[in-house]
C-alpha cells in the first residue's frame, strides 16, 4: 500500500494496483489490525473499473492507498470486513460493478430515479406490523424514509432508505476547481460548511503543493470548533426537547444561535460560508474583534453549561437517556463508526488526535469519550466536547499566529491523488480527489461521517420501543444531504 | 425543580423586541449586494466572471443582480477592481414575484396578501416545511424562528406536522428529482386556499445546483410560489420579515 499523509498527495502511478484477491486480503488484514476504511470508491477505467481504497491505519498516523482493476464483478469485501458494506453498495450503484457475496446490495442514493423503491428487509409473522415514515417528516428536517418492523411497540429492525437529497454534488465537482467548487463544498452539508470546506481546501492545497499560512490554519480551527459548539449545543437542546424537558430545549435553542452569531462576527455568515478558501481564509480577526468574541464566548459557554448541567441533575432525563439506543463497542469497531457515536463507545477515534492536520498539529484537544454507548453517552460526549472546544477557541483567538491569511494557489498537479481528513462535529470527514492529465478533478469523492454512521442508528433501534426513535435519531443527528450528495 | 427555576432566571428574557426594535446584524453580515454606479466601469466583467451562479447580469452599467441566484458569498466584492460592490446590512429582501428579485437600485419588497386572503391567513398561518434537497442551512435558520429569540408564534405563525393542518408550505432546497413527487403530494394535501414560501437561493433558482440534471431549479417548477426569501441561507430576520410583510404585519416600505 502507498502511504499518504492527511492533507497529502501522491502520483496516481505510485498507488499500487493489485490483483483483486490481494487487494481484498490487504484491506481485510489492515482492518483486522485496527485500520479503518476512510474511503472506498470506483471510477471508470477503460472497459473496467478501478477500485481505490483509502485506509486510516490503526497503528500509525497517516493513510494508505491501494487500488485494483476489476471487470463486472469481484469478490465482495463486506463478508470479511463489514465496514465496507456501504461503500460496496455505492460502488454497485454508481459503477455497475457487482461485489459478489455482499449480503444486501440495496440502493444508496437512487441516482436514476425510483427513489424509495427497494427490496426492504421484512420480518414475517402474524403479529408483525410495519411502520413507514417519510420522506417528509413531521418537523423541520431533511427528507429520508424509515421502515420499522415492529412487534407491538418493540422494533425488531429499522430499514433506512435515503437518496431524496441527491443533487449531484460529486458529479458537479468534476472538471474543477472552478467558481462553483467552494459553494458546493459549503452546501453539500450546510450545517458542516466549515468542516467540508476545510477538507476541500486541504485537498486543493495538497494538489497545488502549498500550505495555508499558520494564521489561516488557526482561523479555520476557530471556525471548526465554533461549528462544533453550535451543533453540539443544538443537539443537546433537541435531545431535551424530544423527551419533553423544555428548560434545556429552550435555553439551548437560543444558545446555539449565539454560537452561530460568533461565526457570523468572524466572517459574516452564521454557517461560516465565505471564510475558507483554497490557500487560506478570507477574513481576519483583529485584536478588538477577538476580544469581543472572547467575552461573548465566555458568556455563552457559562449559559450553555448551566443549561446542559440541568440534564444531568434531573432524574427523569437520566432515566430516559440511560440504556436507550445502545451501540456496542464491538458493533462500533466492525462498522467503523466515527465521531461522537464512536467515542460514546469508549473508542479514542478523533481525527484531531489521530491524524492531526492544520492547527491541530500544534494545539491538541483531549479526546472526549464515554463508555456506555447509549443516548446518555452520546449526550455526554457532546457536553464534554463543548467544554474542550470552547477552551480551545478562547485560547486560540487570544494568541493567533502572525502572518498572511492566504497563500496564492497555482495549477494543480496532474494525474495525482490527494486526500484530507477533518474531524467535523459529526465525525471524520474524508475528501479524496483524483486529477486528470491537465490537473482538473477527474473524480472527487466525499465521505461524510453520516455514511459510516447511519447503520449504527438502525442497530441502536433494535429491541427499542418505537417511541424511542426520535430520541435515538437525535442522539446521532446524521446528515441526509451529506450522505445523499 | 428549584434548580430549573434558578437556571431559568439566570438565562433571562431573550425574546427580541422586533418589529418595534430591529436588531443590528453583525458588521460583516452580507445582505443585498449594492453596486455604486459611479464606480462601476463600462465593459468590465470582473464580478460576473467570478459569480458561482451567474447572478450578475451584465447587460447594463452597473449590472443588475438576481438576488434569487445570489449566494451572498464574498467573491464579487473581492473581485471588483474599483470596489464598487458592497453589501448592505438591510435584512429586508423578500419579494412576491420572482422577477422582483432582479434588482438595480430599487428592491420592490413583498406586498401584503389581498384582503380576502388576509381574512383567511392574517391572524393565523400554519406552515408545513418541506426540505427538497436543502443543505440544512435554510432548515436550521427556519427552525430558529421557533426559538425563544424570535418566538414566531407571537405573530400567529406556527410550523405544523401535517400538511392537512397547514395553510401553506415553506420550501427549502433546489427540489431534487427524488423529492419532486413527495413535494407535489405534500402540496396537494394542503387544503385550499394555500400559500407557498420559497426560502433560500436553492428553492428560488437552484442556487449552487442551478441547472443540475438531478434538480429542478427550485420550487416554482412544481408549485406556484407566493413569497421568495433570498439568501444562502437567509438570516432568520429576513425570513420573518418576508412572512410578516405577506401578512401585512409590518409597515410597507
Amino acid at each position: 500500500m502507498m502511504p499518504i499523509a492527511n492533507g497529502g498527495r501522491v502520483s496516481l502511478r505510485e498507488v499500487p494496483q493489485l490483483p483483486v484477491e490481494r487487494f481484498r486480503e490487504e484491506i481485510v488484514a489492515a482492518v483486522g489490525r485496527g485500520g479503518r476504511l476512510s474511503a472506498f470508491f470506483g471510477r471508470p477505467d477503460g472497459d473496467g473499473t478501478l477500485l481505490l481504497a483509502l485506509l486510516s491505519s490503526g497503528e500509525t498516523s497517516g493513510l494508505a492507498a491501494v487500488s485494483a482493476r476489476v471487470g463486472d464483478a469481484y469478490p465482495a469485501l463486506t463478508p470479511d470486513c463489514p465496514q465496507a458494506h456501504w461503500f460496496e453498495r455505492e460502488i454497485h450503484e454508481s459503477c455497475g460493478v457487482t461485489p459478489e457475496g455482499h449480503p444486501w446490495l440495496k440502493p444508496v442514493r437512487f441516482p436514476r430515479g425510483d427513489v424509495g423503491t427497494a427490496d426492504f428487509y421484512r420480518v414475517e409473522g402474524p403479529e408483525i406490523h410495519e411502520v413507514a415514515v417519510g420522506p417528509v417528516h413531521a418537523g423541520i428536517i431533511e427528507p429520508g424514509h424509515f421502515r420499522f418492523q415492529c412487534h407491538g411497540e418493540r422494533v425488531l429492525h429499522l430499514e433506512i432508505s435515503l437518496g431524496y437529497q441527491h443533487r449531484g454534488v460529486e458529479r458537479g465537482l468534476v472538471g474543477g476547481p472552478d467558481r462553483r467548487t467552494m459553494p458546493y463544498l459549503e452546501t453539500l452539508a450546510g450545517d458542516t460548511s466549515i468542516g467540508h470546506a476545510s477538507a476541500g481546501a486541504l485537498v486543493i492545497e495538497a494538489l497545488a503543493g502549498l500550505a495555508a499560512p499558520p494564521r489561516a490554519d488557526a482561523l479555520r480551527g476557530v471556525a471548526l470548533e465554533l461549528e462544533r459548539l453550535a451543533n453540539h449545543t443544538g443537539d443537546l437542546g433537541a435531545l431535551a426537547g424530544d423527551i419533553g424537558f423544555l428548560p434545556t430545549a429552550a435555553f439551548c435553542g437560543r444558545l446555539r444561535g449565539d454560537f452561530l452569531n460568533l461565526t457570523a462576527t468572524l466572517c459574516g455568515s452564521r454557517f461560516g460560508r465565505g471564510l475558507v478558501r483554497p490557500g487560506g481564509v478570507l477574513f481576519d480577526l483583529d485584536p478588538t474583534r477577538a476580544d469581543g468574541m472572547k467575552a461573548r464566548l465566555a458568556n455563552t459557554l457559562r449559559d450553555t453549561t448551566a443549561a446542559t448541567d440541568l440534564l444531568w441533575e434531573t432524574a427523569t432525563v437520566l432515566s430516559r437517556f440511560e440504556e436507550t439506543g445502545i451501540v456496542t463497542p464491538a458493533a462500533c469497531a466492525e462498522l467503523g463508526l466515527v465521531g461522537p457515536p464512536a467515542r460514546a463507545c469508549g473508542l479514542e477515534r478523533d481525527v484531531r488526535y489521530e491524524q492531526p492536520c492544520g492547527i491541530y498539529r500544534f494545539r491538541q484537544i483531549p479526546v472526549s469519550t464515554w463508555s456506555t454507548g447509549d443516548v446518555l453517552a452520546r449526550a455526554n460526549v457532546r457536553a464534554l466536547e463543548i467544554q474542550r472546544s470552547a477552551e480551545f477557541v478562547a485560547a486560540l483567538i487570544g494568541s493567533l499566529p502572525e502572518g498572511p491569511l492566504r497563500t496564492p494557489t497555482g495549477a494543480l498537479a496532474p494525474d495525482s491523488l490527494a486526500v484530507a481528513l477533518v474531524e467535523g462535529w459529526r465525525g471524520e470527514i474524508c475528501h479524496a480527489a483524483v486529477t486528470d492529465d491537465r490537473g482538473r478533478f477527474a473524480a472527487y469523492r466525499i465521505v461524510d461521517p453520516s455514511c459510516h454512521n447511519w447503520t449504527a442508528l438502525a442497530l441502536a433501534m433494535r429491541g427499542q420501543e418505537i417511541s424511542d426513535f426520535p430520541l435515538c435519531n437525535k442522539s446521532f443527528n446524521l446528515s441526509y444531504c451529506g450522505h445523499d450528495l | 425543580m428549584i434548580r430549573a427555576l434558578v437556571a431559568r432566571l439566570r438565562q433571562k428574557h431573550r425574546t427580541i423586541a422586533y418589529p418595534a426594535v430591529v436588531p443590528e446584524l453583525p458588521d460583516r453580515w452580507r445582505c443585498r449586494p449594492v453596486i455604486a454606479a459611479d464606480l462601476c466601469v463600462d465593459g468590465c466583467r470582473a464580478c460576473a466572471d467570478v459569480c458561482p451562479t451567474g447572478a450578475i447580469l451584465t447587460g447594463s452599467t452597473p449590472p443588475l443582480i438576481d438576488l434569487g441566484r445570489c449566494l451572498f458569498c464574498p467573491e464579487c466584492a473581492a473581485a471588483c477592481p474599483t470596489g464598487a460592490i458592497t453589501y448592505s446590512r438591510d435584512h429586508r429582501m423578500a419579494t412576491r414575484g420572482r422577477d422582483d428579485l432582479i434588482v438595480g437600485d430599487e428592491l420592490r419588497l413583498a406586498r401584503a396578501l389581498d384582503d380576502a386572503a388576509l381574512r383567511v391567513f392574517g391572524r393565523s398561518l400554519k406552515l408545513r416545511q418541506v426540505s427538497a434537497g436543502g443543505c440544512n442551512g435554510c432548515e436550521a435558520d427556519v427552525n430558529v424562528l421557533s426559538t425563544v429569540v424570535f418566538d414566531l408564534a407571537r405573530f400567529g405563525v406556527q410550523f405544523v406536522a401535517s400538511p392537512r393542518h397547514a395553510d401553506g408550505l415553506l420550501i427549502t432546497g433546489p427540489v431534487t428529482r427524488n423529492m419532486e413527487a413527495a413535494l407535489r403530494k405534500t402540496w396537494e394535501a394542503v387544503p385550499t386556499p394555500r400559500l407557498v414560501i420559497a426560502v433560500g437561493a436553492c428553492a428560488i433558482s437552484g442556487g449552487p445546483y442551478l441547472d443540475h440534471p438531478e434538480t429542478l431549479n427550485g420550487a416554482a417548477a412544481v408549485v406556484p410560489v407566493d413569497l421568495h426569501v433570498p439568501g444562502c441561507p437567509p438570516h432568520p430576520l429576513t425570513i420573518l420579515d418576508g412572512i410578516l410583510r405577506l401578512l401585512d404585519k409590518l409597515p410597507p416600505t
